[in-house]
């Protein structure tokens, strides 16, 4: 079964509705309408430049190109981790915390899944090395963004609680082990509730497409699973460093809670 | 095992210059100045709390030797204001707690069960000493330990705070404004006036 071919007028037409939304939160002044179609605007320019992107980086398969597309799109992620957050460690603290624990969860898995699981040839065949990058990247993100805000403005309000456990002579581990857990579980949850809702709730969006696609929903449904193992896994370990290395950067050699580390929110 | 004797040397905090300052087993040290003098930070600076220059004692151990936890330990910082994490009184009871400590403040055994949230500020005042104190730390650090309470149970946590650190033998630094209070506890009174700590003649009382 072949796609059925799209073409921009059908795309427009789509548009069209999205503007008439746009026209009736105008009517009824609810304040959407601005930011609706600019984000709409934005789907549709940076969507058609990853497009002309991706078609240059399938006809050339070379791992230079493709290593430095999942670069640009780690540090676009780390930047996007750091501006998610109200009051984020200061002096890059927050940019690298991000940057660094979602290099080692999401590079990690997605080579793996490359090379021992999936195994294109060659193992970098941007076809399955760039999505999959960005999934694991997204979700990844999001997890870790949720984490580190968490963790810290949590801390921020907590302060008096986490010196007063300091005061009676528990370790730093102790002192933040609640807010360590609570940023752990917000990172986790989308992920979980994710699971939790395949194929009840909602039909994840890669295995719509790959359907849409012509491929066979058993076949669509496998990648999926593999999909969200490996999402969950990214995040997972992503949080989990994150949460580690900013727990741990909230305080000095001295065992003190060092709020000053944080930036006051603009 | 060595006197327990708290030395502060060269002590940097804030406003505060350089303090020297001996306590010995046993004796209360009162701390009074003006709001914002930096008496609590003094206190902070002693438990480690706070980044500062110099270096603290204690029985011969210098502070910036052993762990931040393991020195917190010892020398124990009570808050103005009490902190509570736990929804029960008695999950903040690690080391559990005499009925002797619990009817000296006013307590009966069944405050353990109680919840935090039905705790009035004097309550969680004096269950924030018993707190501190059943941790059989080794020095006392007090901030403003009486201020929410009424005159009578104010007698009451002041006897016994200074019986228990006589017993102890406690070196103690007290934050106090209630010159009525000063008298009846210190051993020696100090002031913080800009930068110095002066000494306070017991005359003036």
């Amino acid at each position: 079964m072949d796609v059925i071919e799209l073409s921009w007028w059908q795309l427009a037409l789509a548009a069209s509705m999205v503007v008439v939304l746009a026209g009736c939160t105008a009517v009824m002044r609810l304040g959407m309408s601005r930011s609706l179609l600019i984000a709409a605007l934005r789907t549709v320019v940076q969507l058609a430049l990853i497009g002309l992107v991706l078609e240059a980086l399938f006809a050339a398969e070379r791992l230079v190109w493709v290593s430095l597309m999942a670069v640009a799109m780690l540090l676009i992620a780390g930047r996007e981790v750091m501006a998610r957050q109200k009051r984020r460690l200061k002096g890059g603290w927050a940019f690298g915390i991000g940057t660094l624990s979602m290099f080692l969860s999401s590079f990690t898995v997605t080579v793996l899944t490359l090379t021992v699981i999936i195994g294109p040839d060659p193992w970098y065949r941007p076809q399955y090395a760039i999505p999959l990058l960005g999934m694991m990247l997204g979700n990844t993100m999001t997890g870790v963004a949720l984490a580190l805000d968490r963790l810290t403005d949590t801390a921020w309000q907590q302060r008096a609680v986490i010196e007063s456990r300091l005061m009676l002579g528990q370790s730093w581990q102790e002192a933040i082990g609640d807010i360590r857990r609570e940023a752990m579980r917000s990172g986790l949850m989308p992920m979980i509730n994710a699971m939790a809702a395949a194929g009840v709730v909602s039909l994840p969006g890669m295995m719509t497409g790959q359907i849409l696609a012509g491929s066979p929903p058993a076949l669509a449904v496998k990648y999926q699973i593999l999909v969200m193992f490996t999402i969950t896994l990214g995040t997972g370990f992503g949080t989990l460093a994150a949460v580690a290395a900013g727990s741990r950067r909230l305080f000095d050699s001295r065992e003190r809670l060092r709020l000053d580390r944080l930036a006051v929110p603009g | 095992m060595q006197p327990t004797l708290l030395r502060l040397e060269r002590l940097t905090v804030g406003e505060l210059e350089a303090v020297d300052l001996n306590v010995s087993p046993g004796d209360i040290v009162c701390l009074s100045g003006a709001s914002g003098s930096g008496k609590s930070r003094l206190l902070r600076a002693v438990a480690d709390l706070e980044p500062h220059g110099g270096e603290v004692w204690l029985a011969g151990q210098a502070q910036s030797t052993i762990p931040a936890h393991r020195w917190r330990r010892q020398v124990m910082l009570v808050p103005a204001e009490s902190q509570w994490w736990s929804d029960r009184v008695g999950e903040h009871f690690s080391d559990g707690v005499e009925d002797g400590d619990l009817a000296a403040l006013g307590f009966e055994r069944e405050v353990m069960s109680w919840q935090v949230g039905r705790l009035s500020t004097g309550e969680k005042q004096r269950l924030s000493l018993l707190r501190a104190v059943s941790r059989e730390p080794r020095v006392l650090l007090l901030d403003e330990p009486t201020a929410n309470l009424d005159d009578a149970t104010r007698d009451r946590v002041e006897n016994w705070l200074a019986s228990r650190i006589e017993s102890r033998g406690w070196p103690t630094l007290w934050v106090a404004h209630d010159k009525g209070q000063i008298v009846r506890v210190a051993n020696r009174h100090l002031r913080i006036e800009g930068s110095r700590l002066l000494v306070q003649e017991a005359a003036w009382t």
